[in-house]
């Protein structure tokens, strides 16, 4: 429970909640756009909570896209949940955590949430990991859930540079909440690569280009790891 | 398209990303913190996120779109370079690049 409310504490007072409360003012406004009832906006960020995923369900359902290519664009967006939650569970699992558990934390993990765990987490007990996890991610859902439908009704009077503005949080926030959460060689790195060969393949419209720059560009970067590592152990 | 936009919202939208939770689940239980490959993860998960960054702001979804690119590049480095020059703050970083997106916006079209 303590960790609970450390969890709903930094939440409160996180760059995120501002990030996400202006994101999803957008992303209520974009299903206005489209036609959806405000019930399924709001529940498409409780239930699917992956910002990039949302936005591409709404415009291909919106603009007639076969179902199939739908949940593969949906699918491929949401691939890069999968080594967050891999890189997540040793740092909030303990002997005794059992499975079910971990449902929960997991569904909440988002970049941002993942973000501002493996920044914090480890310097909390472990066995309030969890519970921080869930009181960030419950947190940050719930203003996901109200600002979305806040956004919905505000779509007609949200200014045109709102809408700009709102796609252009995640970016910037990511990218400055990840440069302060980098502590090791290997993650700069990580981030250098992931900024040049992303890019690079994307532009190239080399199919799986996120996957790729993922793939090769930690790689990379963990080859520069292993090098400093040998080095120091050396001298 | 005709599927009931509910049951789209869980087979089209929720299945395809909750199920890449769930495999981390699977794959991540039996590793160790300390582990090479938990290291490695790490590293690709870091390369992932900036190249969700860099994607977004290259090839824009919707309204970004109407911003002129050098604009998106300039707020995007003027965010990270206010995060080093305002004591590290994340806040600070968000704050000054969208301000410049807006008004590079605002002056040169959208």
């Amino acid at each position: 429970m303590a960790g609970f409310l450390l969890g709903v504490r930094t939440a409160s007072t996180s760059v995120f909640a501002f990030v996400i409360a202006v994101t999803y003012i957008g992303f209520g406004a974009l299903c206005h756009d489209y036609g959806f009832p405000v019930g399924w906006a709001m529940l498409s960020t409780a239930i699917q909570w992956a910002g990039p995923a949302q936005v591409i369900l709404v415009t291909a359902l919106g603009s007639g896209t076969a179902a199939i290519e739908t949940a593969v664009a949906v699918g491929l967006s949401s691939v890069r949940l999968l080594p967050l939650v891999v890189a997540l569970l040793p740092v909030v699992k303990s002997e005794r955590t059992k499975p079910w558990q971990l449902i929960v934390p997991v569904h909440f993990m988002a970049v941002s949430v993942w973000i501002e765990s493996m920044r914090l987490a480890p310097s909390i007990p472990r066995e309030q990991r969890i519970g921080f996890c869930n009181g960030l991610g419950t947190t940050l859902v719930s203003i996901g859930v109200i600002c979305t439908g806040i956004g919905y009704y505000m779509q007609g009077i949200l200014p045109l540079v709102f809408g700009a503005a709102a796609m252009f949080i995640t970016p910037i926030s990511f990218l400055t909440s990840a440069v302060r959460g980098a502590r090791l060689l290997m993650e700069k790195a990580a981030l250098i690569f992931g900024l040049t060969l992303g890019p690079l393949l994307a532009l190239n419209k080399i199919e799986f280009d996120l996957l790729w720059t993922g793939v090769i560009g930690g790689t990379i970067a963990y080859g520069i790891h292993r090098v400093q590592r040998m080095r120091s152990a050396g001298s | 398209m005709t599927m009931e936009p509910y049951l789209a919202l869980l087979l089209l939208g929720v299945l395809p990303s909750e199920m890449w939770r769930w495999i981390g689940i699977l794959v991540g239980r039996g590793l160790d913190e300390e582990s090479e490959i938990i290291l490695w993860v790490r590293a690709v998960a870091t390369a992932l996120v900036a190249a969700v960054v860099a994607r977004i702001v290259l090839i824009p979804p919707g309204a970004l779109a109407a911003v002129p690119l050098w604009v998106r590049l300039v707020a995007l480095a003027g965010g990270v370079g206010a995060f080093y020059g305002i004591r590290r703050s994340a806040f600070a970083g968000v704050l000054v690049g969208e301000a410049i997106l807006v008004i590079g916006m605002l002056a040169f079209g959208g």
